[in-house]
């Protein structure tokens, strides 16, 4: 792990970040010197990354739409403001997997509450903060994690991989609309990884065929710098 | 909140009064193609808390509600000066609200997961400082999670965060909406930029509105913490020595940039505290021309108002407004007053 700190002062949340690449991020963006909160359904397990990062943790559920805003609201009160948000809680539908014919329609509910209404809910939330530092430094940034299942018809990924494209191309739609406002948005995929939701997926993958998510986090942080080069790094409190 | 409550954007109405006294109304979303290139309009950012807490007095059982008046510090959750009543709910109108058990220091409240000290009484029996017990993070997320916003007994259901969150909101400090930043959209904020007109934020503290007793009114507004970023101020100084006019959504912006405006009209960056009162003595130094919401005589948002246009005129505009079924609580429609006397003579045409 890089333990640089270019992204000292940069304010970033990221969603579904006690596992898998949530987690990874949430250690290398605060390992970079980045003020991070994250936030996952789990009280312990919150409890447990926050003390061992340093992140604020938050409790919450993204699929819920009353939790939204008592998420936003922790997350720039406690970062004082935002400069990235990125968008990484998934669901993956029915598990196991299932044809669509056989998939529930409350399964499918569920995969587009948490990837697609509650990405398009927190964002929605958080985008005053996210304009505002934008305003104040030059760009800021919203990275909504994507799949090769957003654009490949895979058998038994329908509830994931419909709502992955239906995000794929909010992200798509949001990026055009938000450039005059200077607030980017990327959609990353981040390739198959050795997380829980791929175990779950594919219960009978060889781990050794899998990205480690430590690697796909150094891509993603990677494309957040190139992102955030054109910002004016004034770290002045923009908090009264 | 129900539709028949929530002011429909594309109904929403303005009133725009000019420089001479010139009244015309127009569609609220008629913003947009408003004033004029080298003109900057500033709004407040700040998110509003969900400054009511619902529990009870410990020592006594007695019911009350918490609604948070004001920091103590900006940014620590873990003290606010607050107002406290007793039992009875939004739908009794706040100056009909039940007076709480007798407080005093030291006592303990039970306010859903958290617990507040109260650390001194105020001067008054409803005002206290309030000492929220734990960490930060943990009394931030309890507030979060168990506060509901401050509700209006005007509104039949109860008012959500989204509600209560203009489309800008970026920093969580305002224990009320700046709610003449309903007015505002991206759509609209797109349209001036096309169009050469500036957009710059200040985050304002924007404090209750009402307390629920004469005397404590009298009090109002608390004192508010503003921040004026950077950007901002030299947008604000920018325009106004290019000739462009500053337009305020909202009384708090006002406030803050006329506080923190110097004797030569130039506008300094940095923290502040909007503490005097702008009434019919103030001389504006920085702002040309406010967007708010109808105000009524007798408030202080009114009085505000009365640095901007003489009384006869404010007199007259309520009475055109009231004839013309404006709506003037917090989410109703809205009033674009410019200054009688504004700077620039050649721009007296807001549009």
């Amino acid at each position: 792990m890089q333990t640089n700190s270019d992204f000292k002062g940069i304010r970033v949340a990221v969603t579904g970040g006690t596992s898998g690449l949530g987690l990874a991020l949430v250690r290398r963006l605060a390992a970079a010197g980045a003020r991070v909160a994250f936030v996952a359904r789990s009280g312990p397990a919150v409890e447990l990354i926050a003390k061992e990062t340093g992140a604020h943790g938050i409790v919450g559920d993204i699929g819920w739409k009353d939790d939204i805003y008592q998420i936003a609201l922790q997350i720039s009160g406690s970062l004082g403001g935002l400069d990235v948000l990125i968008n990484n809680a998934s669901n993956l539908g029915p598990t196991p997997l299932a044809p669509l014919a056989d998939t529930e329609c409350e399964d499918l509910e569920q995969a587009l509450a948490v990837n697609l209404l509650g990405v398009f809910r927190l964002t929605k939330a958080l985008f005053g903060a996210l304009a505002a530092s934008a305003r104040t430094s030059g760009a800021a940034l919203v990275i909504n994690i994507s799949s090769d299942a957003a654009v490949q018809a895979y058998p038994g990924w329908g509830a994931y991989g419909a709502s992955k494209a239906a995000l794929r191309h909010l992200t798509a739609i949001w990026a055009e609309e938000a450039k005059a406002h200077r607030i980017g948005f990327l959609s990353i995929d981040p390739g198959d990884m050795d997380t829980p939701l791929h175990a779950l997926a594919v219960p009978d993958a060889d781990p050794s065929t899998l990205k480690r998510p430590e690697h796909s986090a150094g891509e993603i942080v990677a494309a957040m710098r190139a992102a955030l080069s054109t910002r004016i790094e004034r770290l002045v409190e923009v908090h009264p | 909140m129900s539709s028949a409550d929530r002011l429909d954007r594309a109904s929403a109405k303005l009133l725009i009064v000019d420089a001479r006294g010139k009244v015309r109304d127009v569609p609220r979303s008629a913003l947009a193609s408003l004033f004029s290139r080298g003109d900057l309009v500033v709004a407040n950012d700040a998110a509003t808390l969900p400054a009511s807490l619902r529990g009870a007095h410990v020592a006594s059982g007695e019911p009350l509600e918490v609604r948070l008046a004001t920091w103590v510090s900006v940014g620590d959750p873990t003290r606010f000066v607050a107002l406290a009543f007793g039992a009875g709910d939004h739908r009794t109108r706040t100056e009909d609200r039940a007076a709480p058990p007798p407080l005093a220091p030291g006592d303990r409240l039970a306010l859903g997961p958290l617990v507040a000290v109260i650390e001194r009484l105020l001067g008054h029996p409803r005002l206290v400082a309030l000492h929220f017990l734990g960490e930060r993070a943990s009394v931030l997320g309890g507030i979060a999670r168990h506060g509901r916003p401050i509700q209006y007994a005007h509104v039949a259901e109860p008012l959500a965060l989204w509600d209560v969150w203009t489309r800008i909101a970026a920093h969580p400090v305002a224990f009320e909406p700046p709610s003449a930043g309903f007015a505002l959209d991206w759509r609209t904020l797109g349209a001036w930029r096309r169009r050469g007109i500036g957009f710059a934020t200040l985050t304002h503290a924007a404090g209750i509105s009402s307390t629920g007793d004469l005397a404590l009114d009298q009090r109002l507004p608390f004192d508010e913490p503003y921040c004026i970023p950077e950007g901002t101020a030299a947008a604000v100084n920018q325009a106004k020595s290019d000739g462009g006019r500053i337009i305020a959504i909202g009384t708090t912006v006002v406030r803050a940039l006329e506080s923190a405006g110097g004797t030569d009209s130039r506008v300094g960056a940095g923290n502040g505290i909007a503490s005097g009162r702008i009434g019919r003595e103030t001389r504006l130094r920085v702002v040309d021309a406010i967007l708010t919401g109808v105000h009524q005589a007798g408030e202080s948002h009114f009085e505000l108002l009365q640095a901007f246009a003489d009384d006869a005129l404010l007199s007259d505009i309520s009475v055109l407004a009231m004839s013309r079924g404006y709506r003037t609580h917090e989410f109703g429609d809205a009033m674009l007053i410019e200054h009688k006397l504004s700077r620039h003579p050649e721009h007296q045409e807001l549009s």
